[in-house]
């Protein structure tokens, strides 16, 4: 027997070669030289203008590639909020109100041709100040934002078409809060629809990542949108509740967590504002023993490392059927094995930095915890940069249901394994989430990809294919992860008062 | 000598049953001029969580058949009220509030918003939904889905309009309801689900309790297994339920205490009243072999 066992491996081993990987020849550094154009400190962006906070206070935007400051960013104060919102209030009076649909969609136009002519610049910025890969801001980021002013701009005229037989208006004046994982995306995400159906902005962009949305109010500029449709307010949570306890704001939209997205329903209770909320998730990205392998490895791949981990749809819980989890979870090991980590501004780079130390501090008290309740860790094997925040592709082998890794976001480069038998205990353990944004389901069967889209319970399926995105694609949440849409028809319906 | 009449004793209506609260507790329910007329259940917190159960267990039943059946079935309820129409007049007037004729007018509308949304059940999808045509090699589309378990606190005024037409949107598109009737008012709401039950609705997914708003207020707004909220409340009631509602991020849509005008008038229906408790949900499928 022992022989027979021995021939065995062999086999196995012969028919599994494996690339080896790590450092036996170093990639020559490939950084993207494009000028970001960063100055030495920004302003507040408030009624066409570019002013210095009334606050007097600024704080530091830290490259956390290098953990070296960048430039002085405004944090806006009381008095500075306030400032803004009579400015949007003007603006959409004295303007915006008064343009035609046509007219505003012209400005979305300019601004969607301004931003594609500064791209590399921008993605050069968002790189250096967030620490995403220079080939995911460089691709996906500004193109993607671009896209969506593109994509907005032509509704502006056509509402009538969004919301067939209904009788709307705008809100007004509308409060933004938006996150740091996609900088720019998320602002365009934002006032994007917002001013396509003729409201007016007072926007914030996470503390940790302003640079480029304080770069955008060039933007603006150049396109000469009237003063006051857009403006743009940094700093941290404190103002924050400022613009969503601000008595102009008639509507919030958030995007961020979901704690503090029920922070702000509560505070927004009984005031009669719209709320559009895109909070957390945890998404099951679920692999059948009858789907392409090794699509599905690039898959879960991109799922869960794309843009670090940091995607609130990101396909943290993989679910494989049990049949193939020993074959499946070997392949993502050697697949992980070649991602590069390291300096975000270089064009090889597939892993960049960890947003900030505070989000770093958090992904190793999850990675801790999961050791702790006795998940198995593998991690890729890669040297990490010896200055800024660095997290390795990390991967959890037997994993259930009540470890805080397969409950709670991590929002990191940190995989959770679990396994299932059937399609009905794939739907349970997909479901047993608070969260709902996303999904991913790998099977070569049809029938099986439209019977598992109908049960999940998200508001975003990828079948076969995973993190795809599209200004006409909605995206948002169902239970905890937060309400309405953004992107698409239903990202226009979610920025009118419907009367019924 | 006349005939001594047999008085009904008004129940609640929960999973396709009639039950008096688990407490025991009624309050009386009295005309204009302050003369008795009946014993009306006053509902508890746990009549609500067991409502909420029978009604998630019916929804994913009553989600899932065709748009079609669901369709019959709401008609079938309209057929079932106008049959009874002068009966369901009767007891919008019985305490004296709406003059008959009135109520005789709000019955008609009441059915009507009936037939109107039961003629939406296969075509709402058509108008909300849609493919989205991708920058890629993907096929992609959205449709909707039905949210789960709404709560609803019928409007007073109109007491049986009101309840219908928060109603109707909601379970034409497969949610489940557990709606708390007028407390000024509840009779009608006694009577629609006596007509429910020989209406084919499956037992469950309408559940009608009586009782006050005050007291059920914090169970409707923080059970986690009710994702949506439609209620006819006060200023402060509003507030209370928005703030617990926030816990588990209930669809919100809430209303005027009463409002006859509004809900007696073409605008309180619409396909939009449907969308308010749907879910969109948005599925990517690369296109190629």
């Amino acid at each position: 027997m022992p022989t027979q066992r021995k021939n065995s491996r062999n086999t196995r081993r012969r028919k599994t070669p494996e690339l080896l990987f790590g450092d036996l020849w170093e990639f020559d550094p490939a950084p993207e030289s494009a000028d970001p154009k960063l100055k030495e400190s920004y302003s507040l962006y408030i009624d066409g203008q570019q002013s210095a906070p009334k606050s007097r206070k600024y704080f530091e935007s830290i490259n956390p590639g290098t953990e070296k400051a960048l430039t002085r960013i405004p944090a806006a104060g009381k008095a500075d909020v306030n400032d803004a919102f009579s400015a949007a209030t003007n603006g959409l009076n004295k303007y915006w109100s008064k343009l035609s649909g046509k007219d505003r969609g012209k400005y979305l136009y300019r601004i969607a041709r301004l931003l594609q002519d500064r791209a590399r610049e921008f993605a050069v910025a968002e790189s250096l100040d967030g620490g995403k890969p220079i080939k995911e801001s460089r691709d996906f980021d500004i193109p993607m934002a671009a896209a969506h002013f593109f994509y907005y701009a032509g509704w502006a005229d056509k509402l009538e078409y969004a919301l067939p037989g209904g009788s709307y208006s705008p809100y007004g004046v509308v409060g933004q809060i938006i996150p740091w994982n996609f900088p720019l995306l998320m602002l365009a995400w934002k006032i994007a629809p917002a001013l396509a159906t003729g409201n007016c902005v007072v926007i914030k962009p996470a503390e940790t990542t302003s640079i480029t949305a304080l770069k955008f109010a060039e933007i603006l500029q150049e396109a000469e949108l009237p003063p006051g449709v857009v403006n743009i307010v940094s700093g941290a949570g404190a103002t924050g509740q400022l613009i969503v306890n601000h008595p102009a704001a008639k509507k919030i939209a958030f995007t961020g967590s979901t704690d503090v997205g029920k922070a702000i329903m509560r505070a927004t209770a009984g005031t009669g504002k719209g709320l559009t909320l895109e909070l957390g998730g945890k998404a099951a990205n679920i692999v059948f023993e009858d789907a392409p392998i090794d699509q599905a490895v690039e898959g879960v791949i991109n799922g869960i490392f794309f843009n670090q981990g940091h995607v609130c749809c990101a396909g943290s819980r993989l679910l494989i059927q049990e049949s193939i989890a020993k074959t499946f979870v070997q392949k993502l090991k050697t697949r992980i094995a070649s991602l590069r980590v390291g300096n975000p501004l270089d064009k090889n780079t597939d892993i960049g930095a960890i947003n900030s130390k505070e989000q770093l501090d958090k992904i190793n008290d999850l990675v801790k915890s999961g050791v702790k309740e006795g998940a198995e860790l593998f991690q890729s094997s890669c040297s990490l940069p010896g200055q800024g925040w660095f997290f390795r592709p990390s991967l959890f082998d037997g994993v259930t249901q009540s470890h805080r890794i397969a409950r709670e976001e991590i929002f990191g480069p940190v995989l959770s394994i679990l396994t299932f038998r059937t399609v009905s205990e794939a739907i349970e353990k997909a479901n047993n989430t608070a969260y709902g944004l996303s999904a991913g389901v790998w099977t070569d069967k049809g029938s099986k990809i439209l019977k598992m889209s109908t049960a999940l319970k998200a508001g975003v399926v990828w079948a076969n294919t995973y993190n795809k995105f599209d200004p006409t694609s909605p995206f948002g949440g169902y239970k905890e992860s937060g309400c309405g849409r953004e992107g698409g028809k239903q990202g226009i319906c979610d920025y009118l008062k419907v009367e019924y | 000598m006349s005939r001594i009449p047999v008085t009904k004793t008004p129940k609640a209506y929960v999973g396709g049953k009639f039950i008096r609260s688990e407490s025991g507790r009624v309050f009386p329910l009295n005309n204009k001029r302050g003369q008795f007329l009946c014993n009306i259940p006053e509902c508890t917190r746990k009549d609500t969580r067991n409502a909420v159960e029978v009604a998630g267990k019916a929804g994913g039943a009553w989600a899932s058949r065709t748009s079609y059946n669901r369709g019959q079935i709401l008609y079938r309820l309209g057929e079932m009220m106008e049959a009874r129409a002068e009966e369901l007049a009767q007891a919008v007037a019985i305490t004296g509030a709406v003059t008959l004729a009135a109520a005789r007018r709000e019955v008609a509308s009441t059915i009507d918003r009936v037939v109107y949304y039961s003629g939406w059940t296969d075509k709402y999808e058509q108008v909300l939904g849609n493919t989205n045509p991708v920058a890629g090699p993907f096929f992609n589309f959205s449709v909707t889905e039905p949210v789960g378990v709404i709560g609803v606190f019928a409007s007073d005024s109109p007491s049986l309009l009101g309840l219908i037409s928060q109603v109707l949107p909601i379970i034409t598109s497969g949610n489940s309801v557990v709606a708390l009737a007028s407390s000024t008012n509840p009779y009608p709401a006694v009577l629609l689900g006596e007509m429910l039950a020989t209406s084919d609705l499956p037992g469950g997914v309408l559940n009608i309790l009586t009782g006050f708003r005050d007291e059920l207020l914090e169970t409707f707004a923080s059970h986690e297994h009710i994702r949506g909220l439609d209620l006819s409340l006060d200023v402060d009631g509003k507030k209370q339920a928005e703030i617990l509602a926030a816990e588990s991020i209930k669809r919100l849509k809430v209303r005027e205490q009463e409002n006859t005008r509004y809900w007696s008038s073409e605008k309180a229906q619409s396909v939009y009243a449907i969308r308010s408790f749907l879910e969109f949900k948005t599925t990517w499928h690369p296109i190629g072999v």
